[in-house]
């Protein structure tokens, strides 16, 4: 039998860290992801890969040891949850002001405030849309399996790498504390110095020594005090992100060749959907589902097609008050077109059954049903 | 085949681990797999419950309102599981402690004495295990051998000592059964 293990989204997170080959976790444990610091400390990868797990002392210590470790071409991560993430925002602007790759996972929880530590997805607008300030984005991806908790670890340091760029991980409550079947990556080996002095040409390594001596140090900051070198700078990122735009889109769909109501949803929310739409289909009913897989870059193309293609309504379906209803309104780009939201907040997960009540009320009050 | 159970009762008495064991019994037989706890807070020392489902076919929605069966612990479990299952659905219940019966007339009612065996036994860890034995008599949906296989990929190495008492419980709980008529 191949090596399918049973395991929490949140436990895969870790086994991912380390078999990716990561340098480092620094992290500050806050319900519903403790489970990713419990696990890499269990494992103890520092006596095998060598990795650091380290508890700081706060989110905002932990995403200032990623800055640390980051700036010299480390692969290095923390995780947190919804209040933690806040926490971290500063650093996560530094960061991609810095152009510095890292990775940061958001098992997200219902709030504002201190919340409730069940799962919740009103955190799009901070993760998607910025967080920290200044203008910055990073590439989210948002798993709906436990088996994408492993993938997605490594496609993040990839995304990390590539751009020189924060990437993030938006799971919820539901991915993170849910068993299901994984299969592990293998083991990766971590990077040689020689491969990351090689690698990581922007590395704050110093001057070196020997063949790999270079002139000058490289400086590693997001500080530009002079308003056109600022200005350049900012050029620099925009390029980079209409670049993620163009080339990072990745969305899955489900039934909507022929459909006239589409429901958008991601993470959990999808998963609720999918049964929706099997359950409508069951129906006759012709409804189908996009599943932004990231939701920066947003897949809007996908969106405007399904639109054109002759969707009669769209719902945004999302474990929120509706924020990524915003980027759907924007992607179906005709106001003669209803966009409507719907989701249960504050850690209540809304069941197939709700979903598919108020997917029938929208189409009925959408004309889409008698 | 696609059997979505709800499992209930107080925290300390194993429900979440007999669901982890359910279920990696689920993986042993080939079938796809979920299990959802609750978490937080009214895990301490109140209620826990988690949903397990096993499927033939790729599981869309790990999250359901409704239950084919409804495995039930103690009495807060059932005043709040009872009308979440199906109609026509299964109920198992340990009677210990019950003060309420259930209600529902269009439910298959099953008991399973699992908290005075245990106490009979004197192995209180091996409760859930008669009260999993008892599920699996009713709905064979995965083999003894299987479950045993589970418990071997679910338990650390230090605890596979326990397997043969684990398996005496299951066996136990499929002879202790019994049908409310």
């Amino acid at each position: 039998m191949e090596d399918i293990k049973l395991m929490k989204g949140n436990e895969v997170l870790a086994y991912a860290a380390v078999r990716c080959g990561a340098d480092g976790y620094f992290g500050y444990p806050i319900t519903p992801q403790s489970e990713v610091l419990e696990t890499l400390t269990e494992l103890r990868p520092w006596e095998t890969t060598g990795m650091v797990v380290l508890q700081a002392e706060s989110e905002v210590a932990a995403i200032n040891m990623v800055y640390g470790g980051a700036s010299v071409g480390k692969r290095v991560m923390t995780s947190t949850s919804s209040p933690g993430l806040s926490l971290m925002c500063e650093g996560l602007s530094y960061l991609a002001g810095a152009e510095l790759p890292c990775v940061v996972i958001d098992v997200s929880r219902g709030g504002p405030g201190l919340g409730t530590i069940q799962a919740s997805q009103a955190d799009y607008f901070q993760v998607v849309k910025g967080g920290g300030h200044g203008d910055y984005r990073m590439p989210v991806l948002a798993p709906n399996s436990v088996q994408e908790m492993n993938d997605f670890v490594d496609l993040a340091f990839e995304l990390a790498f590539k751009y020189l760029n924060p990437a993030m991980i938006l799971a919820d409550g539901v991915i993170g504390q849910m068993m299901e079947k994984v299969r592990l990556n293998p083991q990766k080996p971590r990077r040689t110095e020689e491969q990351i002095r090689r690698e990581c040409p922007w590395a704050a390594l110093g001057k070196g020594s020997g063949a790999a001596q270079r002139k000058d140090r490289n400086i590693v900051t997001s500080c530009y005090i002079d308003p056109e070198t600022m200005e350049r700078h900012n050029h620099k990122l925009q390029a980079k992100y209409e670049r993620m735009e163009r080339e990072e889109v990745r969305v899955e769909e489900m039934e909507t060749a022929d459909a006239e109501y589409i429901l958008v949803a991601y993470g959990a929310s999808s998963r609720i959907c999918a049964k929706v739409v099997e359950d409508a289909r069951a129906e006759g009913l012709r409804v189908g589902l996009i599943r932004p897989i990231t939701l920066f870059p947003f897949p809007t193309e996908t969106i405007r097609r399904a639109a054109r293609n002759g969707a009669r309504g769209f719902l945004s379906v999302e474990l929120s008050m509706g924020q990524m209803i915003e980027d759907v309104r924007l992607a179906v780009g005709d106001a003669t077109i209803p966009v409507r939201h719907f989701g249960r907040t504050g850690g209540i997960i809304h069941s197939p059954r709700e979903v598919f009540a108020a997917l029938k009320q929208f189409m009925t009050e959408t004309g889409g049903r008698q | 085949m696609k059997e979505e159970i709800i499992i209930a009762g107080f925290g300390g008495q194993g429900v979440l681990s007999m669901g982890k064991i359910l279920a990696y019994s689920g993986v042993m037989q080939g079938q796809e797999v979920s299990w959802i706890p609750s978490y937080g807070p009214e895990m301490r020392g109140g209620t826990a419950n988690v949903t397990v489902i096993l499927s033939d076919r790729k599981i869309s929605s790990p999250v359901v309102q409704e239950f084919d069966t409804g495995i039930v612990l103690n009495q807060q479990s059932l005043d709040k599981f009872e009308d979440s299952i199906k109609a026509g659905g299964t109920l198992l219940y340990d009677p210990n402690g019950i003060t309420h019966p259930p209600h529902r007339t269009d439910l298959t009612v099953y008991t399973i004495d699992a908290a005075i065996e245990a106490a009979r036994s004197g192995n209180a860890k091996v409760f859930n295990m008669f009260v999993l034995g008892a599920f699996l008599k009713i709905k064979p949906l995965v083999t003894i051998e299987n479950v045993i296989e589970g418990l071997r990929h679910s338990l650390p190495e230090r605890a596979h000592k326990m397997i043969p008492a684990n398996e005496a419980a299951l066996r136990r709980g499929m002879e202790l059964v019994k049908k409310v008529e």
